[in-house]
């Protein structure tokens, strides 16, 4: 019983890391970057989401949905001033700027919301379900299936939009796709507006969870061993990365914490990543093309 | 009008032998050596403040070093240089409180120690570059701080441990200014050590890896031999680094070593300028003293915001992501090309080009 306990948080977790992990993939795939700010991405969503409610006293919906535009415009505010600056830089220009983008944005959270603990008002049944012994709490149903459907729409979108066919252009060979007539800084920016509408999502979905605090961006890096693990450039990959790294991470919490001292969770993806750039750097559904050396 | 700050008007140099020698000119000699006097009499006309703020710079520039042989010599990025610092410290901080080893015989150690673990961590590097060695290096400090926090019999855990002053003989290095000189000598013999290898068969070997690794191999250099020799020699000066810092501040715990402090001295290497050992110095500078530079922004600013000083560290956090993109953006060669600039405005003055 413990053990499908266990099973079914991860799952719900990983849910919720797949969605945050999309937001990676997205950005890797379309501009050969890795958004090491997704983070603090993640952050701003539900203190948008908490304002709009609290200040402007609007349903969770509408706050929802404002939280969305709101994060569209830093996506594209992030992409116009940083990213599009640093297009033919080296790898390391554009994983440093990443990296000071994420504290610029956690400063500019602490700034402005401090560091206090904030909790979501209800929007989910609190009541918890009973399903044969295993206890699920609403928020984390809810969270599975918001996951569940905005990961389907997100497959539809690639597979038969117009912009998501030219997002997947792009990704495969951007010289192509420039001298087919595609503009490419269109693409680009609608990725970055989509990878940070989904980590505002995430952080919402997190936040009605554990309480909205700064130490949420902590899931950036501990998206990382999901996006590794799934394969770099891959959809499915996030979304099953996700789902595997969730369930390890509490299996190893439940079984192995108590053994050392607690803290398990953080570490034990990163381990897994260790392992798999060993053996597997490609990860599961990532394609094949990493240049050997 | 001859012009007083730059002595040396062209390069005249007819050999190989001429061009890689340590000081071109006598001038040039003469310059390094005032500059070395101006380190060694400092502790006498500057402020006990200034001297402390002076120690840390020096004990940052060589970690920064280390990682700028790593990332700006041979080209492999490392997100876990913060780790690698802690293992230094605890390395000193265990055999010299636990095991009552001599300072002098454990910074050394700490150093090896450190080579051990970060060529190890560099394995990794045979398979992987650039975005996916990153990774590897971010999964490094987050197992080892996790190691060092949990491993409560040997590192004492969260708690941290405590350490003293080194001594010789009845001497001990408790003022500012005694541990300032032996920061300063230190990153004197690692700047010598740094300045050399790029004179050498290993450092020539390093800049091809970084610049086109498989044409290097074709060329017969052993790529996985340089590379994990890059992680080697790298961790050795962070390992001596974090042991100087740990004895230092007398206090090593887990979360002085945290991703924060691998990302600040990527920020040095990069605000430096890469592949530069000065620029590692002028960016070891730069962002220690940038909390210094913004008490003084915020005491002025106080008075229009009064609660400024509680958000603080969160607006050193903001200013330090600003530096950083804002370099990136319109000086990626950093400190290094602008001294350089200066200087080449100065070389041809009064003339602009």
């Amino acid at each position: 019983m413990f053990f499908l306990q266990m099973l079914i948080n991860g799952i719900v977790v990983g849910s919720i890391y797949g969605l945050v992990a999309l937001g990676f993939v997205l950005i890797y795939r379309a501009s050969g970057a890795l958004n090491l700010a997704n983070g603090e991405f993640v952050l701003f969503g539900p203190y948008i989401c908490l304002v709009l409610m609290t200040a402007l006293n609007v349903p969770f919906l509408v706050a929802f949905i404002g939280t969305l535009i709101i994060s569209a415009i830093l996506g594209l505010v992030v992409e116009r001033l940083v990213i599009r600056q640093l297009q033919n830089a080296p790898t390391i220009s554009v994983i440093m700027a990443t990296l000071g983008l994420s504290s610029l944005l956690a400063g500019a959270v602490h700034i402005i919301w401090g560091h206090t603990t904030r909790t979501f008002p209800p929007v989910f049944p609190q009541t918890p379900l009973n399903l044969g012994g295993i206890i699920v709490t609403p928020v984390y149903l809810w969270s599975f299936i918001i996951v569940m459907i905005l990961l389907i729409i997100f497959s539809l979108f690639f597979k038969f939009s117009k912009i998501g066919l030219a997002m997947r252009a792009v990704a495969d060979d951007r010289q192509a796709a420039l001298s087919m007539g595609m503009s490419v800084k269109f693409v680009l920016a609608v990725t970055w507006i989509i990878a940070a509408m989904v980590a505002g999502i995430g952080g919402i979905l997190l936040g009605n969870i554990n309480g909205v605090n700064p130490t949420m961006s902590a899931i950036g890096l501990t998206v990382l061993p999901v996006v590794i693990l799934g394969g770099l450039d891959s959809v499915i990959g996030a979304i099953v990365g996700g789902f595997l790294i969730g369930i390890i991470q509490n299996l190893a919490g439940g079984y192995l914490d108590p053994l050392v001292g607690g803290g398990l969770k953080d570490v034990v993806p990163f381990i897994v990543v260790l392992l798999i750039l060993m053996l597997k750097p490609h990860g599961l559904f990532g394609s094949r093309g990493i240049e050997r050396v | 009008m001859r012009n007083l700050f730059v002595r040396e008007c062209g390069n005249y140099k007819t050999s190989y032998k001429e061009d890689m020698k340590l000081f071109g000119t006598k001038s040039e000699f003469i310059k390094w050596l005032i500059l070395i006097v101006i380190l060694l009499t400092l502790p006498f006309y500057a402020s006990n403040y200034w001297v402390g703020m002076l120690t840390l710079c020096a004990i940052s520039a060589i970690g920064a070093i280390g990682l700028n042989i790593l990332t700006g010599f041979t080209g492999q990025i490392s997100i876990g240089v913060g780790a690698f610092l802690g293992v230094g410290g605890y390395t000193t901080a265990i055999l010299t409180t636990t095991y009552g080893l001599s300072f002098w015989i454990s910074l050394p150690l700490a150093g090896i120690v450190t080579a051990v673990v970060g060529g190890l961590f560099g394995i990794p590097s045979l398979r992987l570059k650039g975005l996916y060695l990153a990774i590897a290096t971010l999964a490094a400090q987050v197992i080892i701080t996790f190691i060092i926090s949990r491993w409560d019999s040997v590192t004492g855990g969260t708690a941290g441990m405590v350490l003293s002053r080194p001594t010789i003989g009845n001497f001990t290095f408790m003022s500012n200014s005694s541990y300032y000189y032996l920061s300063i000598i230190i990153l004197i013999l690692t700047v010598l050590y740094s300045v050399n290898l790029l004179r050498t068969r290993v450092g020539r070997a390093f800049l091809a890896v970084r610049d086109r690794d498989i044409a290097a191999q074709i060329m017969g250099i052993n790529l996985f031999y340089y590379k994990v020799l890059a992680f080697i020699i790298s961790s050795f000066f962070v390992g001596i680094a974090g042991a100087l810092l740990a004895h230092y501040t007398m206090i090593v715990s887990p979360e002085l070593y945290n991703i924060q402090v691998s990302i600040q001295y990527l920020a040095m290497v990069l605000i430096g300028g890469l592949g530069s050992i000065l620029g590692s110095i002028l960016g070891a500078i730069f962002i220690t003293l940038l909390p210094v530079g913004l008490t003084s922004v915020v005491d002025l600013l106080t008075a229009y915001m009064p609660n400024l000083y509680q958000l603080f560290s969160a607006f050193k956090e903001f200013v330090f992501g600003l530096a950083i993109i804002l370099f990136l953006i319109f000086e990626p060669g950093g400190l290094d090309h602008i001294w350089q600039n200066i200087k080449h405005y100065f070389k041809v003055w009064p003339f602009s080009y």
